[in-house]
């Protein structure tokens, strides 16, 4: 079996069982709504203010939300004890790494693309022009948070204190995500073009790269239990 | 040995503190409290230092799986996160008489804050987990991924603050020093990283003397 087969198995796998179960996605799509609102309530109802807070706010909530499900990559592994059965799949480990942080990029994706719609309707911004360029910009981000996330998740995985361990790791790690992203989403939301903010996403992208290659060669180790 | 550095760390230190506490002239305009920078500028310098040594630690674990390794990344971890800790308070000391404010979210001050988060996070990460051999398998990647880290941060971080707005008056750093500031400052820096090193080692000790104790 090729080395993508068996990322692509683990991809399906988790697609799979989530589009069955729902057992992450309902949950965190109320989360992001719930997260909205607050946001809504910490900023007041000012229109103008809300209107400039919103990358923050649109990233702010992916990255919670993120956090949401990101903890619970293997949780399904952990509680039904698939574990051991995960691992032993035949071949190099970085495959299942890839596999999981794909099944994550699709969730987190999904769950952003809501929480545009939503952002659009309660903070009645018009993101008709500048969606094609957001589409970029949220997916070298997503890649980011998925990539580290991911990782993190697999170790934190067996820790009691997982709760607390996990986002205390992934949130210093992807500042500079955040901020690349918040900029980008902000210049492109100005009504600047794609190539304007071309540093940012350039910077996006050779994180990913960065976050992702650690991660392949880290998941031998990590993987391991 | 370890007596041998510990007694010339604490000579280096004391000849460091006379030299900036006596020695180096009263600066014009900050006054004294600009020899807060003695201390300020070495803390940080060593810090990056040790974190480099945690970066070879770990890589050399994860090769190796040498437990000496592991107790070296460690050690290596607490000392930059003690040596990060000073350089941030010293700037906030000096911040607040000079600039009129404790902090500020200028690129240089914020990307320190975010690496000593980091670390502090792979300090926690060491704590929580019980069984030794994972705990120094996961270190080693996220004292790994921290290092690698630490370059991404800086360039969004400075982006953030220049795209934004010119270099402000507020811009930290060592101004174009005098040679009497800069010898100071570079004896200081002898003195910190000998210290550190003598931390470095006595905390590896004591690792490897606990670890005795369990097994």
């Amino acid at each position: 079996m090729t080395y993508v087969r068996r990322a692509w198995i683990v991809l399906w796998k988790d697609v799979l069982s989530e589009r069955r179960s729902k057992a992450t996605l309902n949950g965190v799509l109320f989360f992001a709504l719930l997260l909205l609102f607050l946001f809504a309530f910490a900023l007041g109802p000012d229109r103008e203010r809300l209107a400039a807070s919103l990358p923050g706010v649109l990233w702010l909530g992916a990255l919670l939300a993120g956090l949401v499900s990101l903890g619970r990559t293997f949780l399904a592994e952990r509680e039904h004890g698939c574990w051991e059965g995960l691992l032993l799949a035949p071949g190099d480990k970085s495959a299942i790494y890839l596999g999981k942080t794909a099944g994550n990029l699709v969730l987190m994706l999904g769950v952003e693309a809501v929480l545009l719609a939503l952002v659009a309707v309660f903070f009645n911004v018009d993101l008709g022009g500048a969606l094609a360029a957001l589409v970029p910009v949220l997916l070298l981000g997503s890649v980011g948070m998925a990539a580290v996330g991911t990782l993190f998740a697999a170790m934190t995985a067996h820790v009691r204190a997982r709760e607390l361990l996990f986002p205390v790791l992934l949130l210093p790690t992807l500042v500079p995500v955040l901020l690349a992203a918040v900029e980008a989403t902000a210049a492109v939301l100005a009504g600047e073009p794609l190539g304007a903010v071309g540093a940012w996403l350039t910077l996006l992208g050779a994180a990913d790269a960065v976050y992702l290659t650690v991660g392949v060669l880290a998941a031998e180790a990590v993987l391991e239990g | 040995m370890r007596r041998a550095l510990g007694i010339l760390a604490a000579l280096a230190l004391a000849a460091g503190a006379v030299l900036a506490l006596a020695v180096a002239p009263r600066e014009a305009t900050q006054g004294n409290v600009q020899r807060i920078m003695y201390v300020h500028v070495p803390a940080i310098l060593v810090a990056y230092l040790a974190f480099g040594v945690v970066l070879g630690a770990s890589l050399a674990y994860l090769l190796t799986r040498r437990p000496g390794a592991d107790r070296l990344a460690r050690a290596a971890a607490e000392v930059g996160v003690l040596f990060t800790g000073i350089n941030i308070a010293t700037g906030a000391l000096w911040g607040k008489p000079t600039w009129g404010t404790w902090w500020t979210w200028d690129a240089r001050l914020t990307s320190v804050a975010v690496m000593f988060v980091m670390y502090l996070g792979y300090l926690l990460l060491r704590a929580m987990i019980e069984d030794r051999e994972r705990a120094a398998r996961f270190a080693a990647v996220v004292g790994i991924l921290a290092a690698v880290n630490i370059p991404i941060v800086h360039f969004s971080v400075y982006w953030w603050r220049t795209l934004h707005q010119p270099p402000s008056l507020l811009r930290p750093g060592p101004p174009t020093l005098p040679a009497v500031f800069s010898t100071v400052v570079l004896v200081n820096l002898v003195a910190f990283a000998l210290v550190a090193g003598y931390f470095v080692l006595r905390r590896t000790r004591v690792l490897a003397l606990e670890e005795e104790l369990v097994t």
